[in-house]
């Protein structure tokens, strides 16, 4: 069964803005799906849709099998939310914040405050239970956003840039924990601007641009798209000499590293067993940009502005 | 619709507002509290003796029903309207939009919320009222009744307003300029008999002249107008208000874009 299906939706504001246009995105059971955008490209008012907060123009979605039109609360009860901006009653306790959320969805105060125990400890917010919400870090008021979406455990969790603005330990926490929840069954969509954090975490891939998809498929088929890659290599003794390399392209960067590109009829052995027969030294290697990000400026550059692919 | 749901969620939305209410006791409870003793003792006391009797009563007893009334009203209004635009105003209201409660659910349990504010507010003025003047309740039934009714219509106008605003100035415009002129023309310090004819009709058009006159007529025994007409006239507003707050909530008005 598709998590969520979504079918020819559309979006048009009061003030004549077309925000999402005719777009079609099936989401399997036990996902990990990563939607991507630039700003303003439609993801989170294609979230804002699902969750209820935004009202479709046309179109159709189904979350787990229910529509949105014709079996709204059974569909709601599906999902968990994390909006991208911090939505916390912030005179509420964290404790109050989590069970009080349970209670919108009909889950007994008794449960609710064993499910809070449980995900307030498993994001280390437990020791924070009796504090109010607005004495949290901003890293800890997301983290209770998460516990708060998962309380009622839902099937789908959807996660509008769960990350942003938290520091980098807290994210890697963040992400083994959501890792955790979708290997323990729960269907999850993401948006992010890290996209190293798509690419890390996420089986499926769709990119939104102006309105539209423009491309929906595995991670993996996705990143095999690039045509190559472009390494950064430090050297034992900075260079202002270019070395020949056959069959690569190369460039001196200013601190005296050099830049090659890879392309996919070569492979980096074949890069190294060069440079060993040279007698250059490589002391590290770094990839130039992230791929996933290569690949995202590809595709929004090279769609034509205003179609719709959706 | 799962009722089972509907019920917990009720009853998280009612026990979160009354719990606000009890934690913000010093903006909530006694800022009423002392503006109803300082009625008390200048219009009650002070100038009061110097009136005299209205409707067979001392001025003290007479105005005791409608300033105990004043401040349900105004309580239960301003409990909904700042809870309901706060939560909107910080976001978490779309907490309960996300979630499978039914739109009904969150008004009544708003509205409950600003009910019982409003009704422990009138508790506190009651007692506060007994320490200058005597008072025994005639008809208990429709003292509650009405006291119930009345502020279920004022917290209606408060998630109203709460759904319309769009900055805090909002949530109090109306209660500056309609509800306080309403509440002092609505009977609260005076009888509508002393008023020329023109201006007894005219004052039959504000809804709370039937509300405070019930409430009188509940501890008194006395009133200005037919009870069971005063009984039509909040039933009315009562169904009327809930009605466009469904409608305005369904629409996602305000909240949903």
């Amino acid at each position: 069964m598709h998590a969520l299906s979504i079918k020819n939706l559309t979006k048009t504001y009061g003030n004549g803005a077309q925000a999402l246009k005719g777009i079609n995105l099936e989401v399997e059971s036990g996902d990990f799906y990563a939607l991507l955008g630039p700003n303003g490209a439609g993801k989170t008012t294609a979230i804002g849709i699902v969750s209820s907060l935004v009202n479709k123009t046309s179109g159709d979605v189904l979350v787990f099998g229910h529509s949105l039109d014709s079996d709204l609360a059974a569909a709601k009860s599906c999902i968990g939310l994390v909006p991208q901006e911090i939505n916390l009653n912030l005179f509420d306790t964290v404790l109050n914040t989590v069970v009080n959320s349970a209670g919108y969805y009909g889950i007994e105060r008794r449960l609710a405050m064993r499910r809070a125990e449980k995900y307030l400890g498993q994001l280390r917010l437990w020791d924070r239970r009796f504090d109010p919400s607005r004495s949290l870090s901003g890293g800890m008021k997301r983290r209770l956003m998460i516990a708060r979406a998962l309380v009622h455990e839902p099937k789908l969790l959807i996660l509008d840039e769960p990350t942003a603005g938290v520091d980098i330990e807290i994210r890697r926490s963040m992400w083994d924990f959501l890792q955790e929840t979708n290997a323990a069954g729960t269907t999850i969509i993401l948006t992010t601007h890290y996209l190293e954090e798509a690419e890390s975490l996420c089986r499926r891939i769709a990119i939104i641009d102006d309105g539209t998809i423009i491309e929906d498929a595995r991670m993996s088929d996705v990143l095999r798209k690039l045509k190559g890659e472009v390494f950064v290599l430090s050297l034992d003794e900075p260079t202002t000499e270019l070395p020949v390399l056959p069959g690569f392209e190369t460039r001196v960067r200013d601190d005296g590293q050099i830049e090659v590109s890879v392309s996919e009829a070569h492979n980096i052995n074949s890069l190294f067993a060069e440079l060993n027969r040279q007698g250059v030294k490589v002391s590290s290697l770094r990839n130039k940009a992230n791929r996933l990000e290569e690949l995202f400026i590809r595709l929004v550059e090279s769609k034509p502005r205003n179609s719709v692919v959706g | 619709m799962n009722i089972r749901l509907n019920w917990v969620a009720l009853k998280t939305i009612v026990t979160k507002e009354v719990l606000r209410v009890l934690r913000i006791w010093v903006q909530t409870i006694v800022p009423p509290a002392i503006t109803m003793t300082l009625y008390f003792i200048i219009f009650g006391n002070l100038i009061g003796r110097r009136i005299g009797e209205m409707a067979g009563f001392d001025y003290m007893q007479y105005i005791a029903p409608g300033l105990i009334m004043m401040s349900v009203i105004t309580n239960s209004y301003g409990n909904v309207v700042s809870s309901f635009f706060g939560a909107k105003f910080a976001g978490h209201v779309e907490e309960m939009i996300v979630s499978p409660m039914s739109n009904a659910t969150i008004v009544i349990g708003h509205v409950a919320g600003g009910v019982i504010r409003g009704i422990l507010v009138g508790i506190v003025v009651t007692i506060i009222a007994l320490f200058f003047t005597d008072l025994t309740i005639v008809h208990p039934l429709i003292t509650v009744s009405m006291v119930v009714l009345s502020s279920t219509v004022f917290a209606l106008a408060g998630f109203i307003n709460a759904i319309f605003a769009k900055k805090f100035d909002d949530i109090s415009i109306i209660p500056t300029f309609v509800l306080t002129p309403l509440t002092y023309l609505g009977g609260v310090f005076y009888s509508i008999a002393l008023l020329p004819e023109l201006w007894q009709k005219v004052s039959l058009g504000n809804p709370i002249l039937y509300m405070v006159n019930a409430f009188r007529f509940g501890i008194l025994g006395v009133s200005d107008i037919s009870i069971s007409y005063a009984y039509a006239i909040v039933v009315l507003f009562v169904v009327g208000l809930f009605s466009a707050c469904m409608y305005l909530l369904n629409r996602g008005y305000g909240i949903r874009e």
